[in-house]
């Protein structure tokens, strides 16, 4: 059972990486605050809570995997790692930056992260070679991997979501940011995706539907997840963009554009 | 007589041997398993064999994964499948992030054959090789995938290796397989014939010929085409008339592309090109095809008296 306090601190820890996804964003001028915002609250819940991990030993054998493959969403992705103590907080303010161990898009040379993302689609695969990697070597480790709504128009999606059923990977956990907005507009409009449960449900998945701003909620369905035996799982996480700061939620604009001086001093303000 | 063998029969008898004393050698195929013999493993090593159907794009990211938690994984379907269909998840997976992913891809070339242009990938290396840090081979025999095979397991980071699928004759007294080091298998001054995978054989035969009428051909075998091997390419344009090169693959962005780089940086001398030239393949058998692309020992003996003219 979580405990009160328990969920006072992930929301505490949530706000602390919002405020520091703002500031290097600001910091670097350009970058993805939207989903980034969107995904916060899971992202925390799994890094702060669920995720067996060591930040003192990034490649630790037997150390649960997790892949972004929504990549643009890394500042999301490099806040957690610096709370978590994969390297210095400092290293946000270089995001972007020549010679950054944070690169635009996840990469290799950052500590946490195993393999590069960005080119939308390709996640879940990466996430069911690691699940096939983890039952050859009769390791109980586990799999998440983050995806986005306007990601999984993306075919190669579905050639996972049909693979990861094929070969019965219950040790993956996948999550889905639904916020609703894609670059050029509403998922809905651009390219409509419901029945959205329905479709990994047909593909064999164990299906949920949560808040995804709900820390009770999100533990409780990555916990769930933990016990489906035979399949795989996925969180279908219905979410705000832009999250946390008002003048950016549903803000179509705020998917891609990084927050000026003064919208970052406003939003600040807003996750005090 | 050469002995003729298939180069994916090799191949998916090294992987076999590979297996059983490697444990963590792990093979995908996306249902051409009979054709390009990974059934082979898969028969062995049923545990360690995933199909990913027809699917090429997830089994090439999935390979990524799954080699990210130190396996060494071997992913084989047609090259015009493995080159092209699958390419961003080559180049942003597979390639990007540099793990042990050898893509072994078998059917290049016109010799496909009769199974026409959609399935006959003449710029597969093209595509290979603008991808950086992609190594790359294209064995000329059956003994040479095998070592090649062999050769690419302890190299760490991803590789293509091309094959192709008819049964092509051994190529003798070529010596033993060096990563990134061509093979120099006739001496001669007067040209240098350079060429890669089943073209190897026809230079050689033309070389014979040419010998007949006094001209002296050193044929270079180029089975490493990334990393090339820059030394024995431009001690041959510093030491004979001129270079023919010749490559069952399109003149741009393979083999030809690249020694032409090289040789024009360095050391400009006359080149001529023996290639598919802005054309499409077609159905027809292998050698009909070899002939209909001017890729025989003919238009090579042709090409090389052109050079030194």
């Amino acid at each position: 059972m979580v405990e009160e306090k328990d969920i006072k601190h992930l929301e505490e820890k949530a706000k602390q990486i919002r405020r520091l996804i703002i500031e290097m964003l600001a910091k670097a001028g350009s970058g993805h605050p939207g989903g980034s915002l969107s995904a916060t609250d899971l992202i925390t819940a799994l890094y702060f809570s669920v995720l067996k991990h060591n930040s003192k030993d990034p490649k630790w054998p037997d150390r649960d995997r997790f892949h972004m493959s929504k990549g643009h969403c890394c500042p999301l992705w490099y806040a957690v790692l610096a709370e978590s103590g994969y390297f210095s907080v400092d290293e946000l303010w270089t995001l972007r930056q020549l010679g950054s161990i944070l690169q635009g898009h996840p990469d290799r040379r950052t500590p946490g992260i195993d393999v590069a993302s960005g080119s939308l689609g390709q996640g879940l695969s990466v996430s069911l070679g690691m699940s096939l990697a983890a039952k050859l070597d009769k390791k109980d480790y586990r799999v998440y991997c983050l995806l986005g709504d306007g990601e999984i128009q993306e075919g190669n999606v579905w050639e996972a979501a049909m693979a990861c059923a094929h070969f019965k990977s219950d040790n993956i956990c996948a999550i889905l940011d639904y916020n609703g907005f894609q670059i050029d507009g509403k998922v809905c409009e651009v390219m409509n995706l419901e029945p959205v449960a329905a479709k990994w449900k047909a593909f064999g998945w164990h299906t949920m539907e949560i808040d995804g701003h709900n820390m009770k909620e999100i533990l409780s369905a990555f916990d769930e997840a933990k016990k489906v035996k035979g399949k795989p799982s996925i969180i279908i996480a219905h979410t705000v963009k832009g999250k946390g700061v008002t003048f950016m939620e549903n803000v179509c604009d705020f998917h891609g554009r990084a927050p000026t001086k003064d919208e970052a001093e406003k939003a600040l303000k807003e996750l005090e | 007589m050469a002995e003729m063998l298939y180069q994916r029969d090799v191949y998916g008898k090294a992987l076999v041997e590979l297996g059983k004393k490697n444990k963590d050698i792990v093979v995908f195929d996306a249902d051409l398993s009979g054709s390009t013999r990974t059934s082979f493993f898969a028969k062995e090593f049923p545990e360690r064999f995933f199909n990913f159907g027809v699917a090429e794009q997830n089994m090439m990211a999935a390979a990524t994964g799954l080699a990210s938690c130190g396996k060494t994984v071997f992913v084989s379907t047609f090259a015009i499948f493995a080159a092209g269909r699958a390419w961003d998840q080559v180049r942003n997976s597979v390639a990007y992030s540099g793990y042990n992913v050898k893509i072994v891809a078998t059917h290049a070339g016109i010799s496909v054959g009769p199974d026409g242009a959609s399935h006959q990938a003449l710029e597969d290396i093209a595509l290979m090789q603008a991808i950086p840090k992609m190594n790359i081979i294209v064995p000329c025999d059956g003994p040479q995938t095998r070592e090649a095979v062999i050769a690419c397991i302890d190299i760490k980071g991803a590789f293509y290796i091309r094959l192709g699928r008819p049964k092509v004759p051994t190529v003798e007294n070529k010596g033993k397989f060096e990563f990134g080091k061509a093979q120099v298998i006739t001496k001669g001054d007067d040209v240098t014939i350079i060429a890669c995978g089943i073209m190897v054989n026809e230079a050689l035969a033309a070389a014979e010929n040419l010998a007949k009428n006094g001209i002296k051909v050193r044929v270079i075998n180029v089975h490493t085409i990334r990393p090339l091997d820059n030394d024995t390419i431009l001690k041959a344009a510093c030491e004979t008339r001129g270079i023919v090169i010749c490559e069952e693959h399109t003149v741009i962005g393979g083999l030809a592309s690249s020694v032409q780089e090289v040789v024009a940086e360095n050391n400009p001398v006359k080149v001529l090109c023996l290639g598919i030239k802005n054309r499409f393949g077609q159905s027809g058998s292998p050698s009909e095809l070899l002939k209909e692309y001017n890729l025989t020992s003919f238009d090579i003996e042709e090409a090389v008296k052109k050079v030194i003219s």
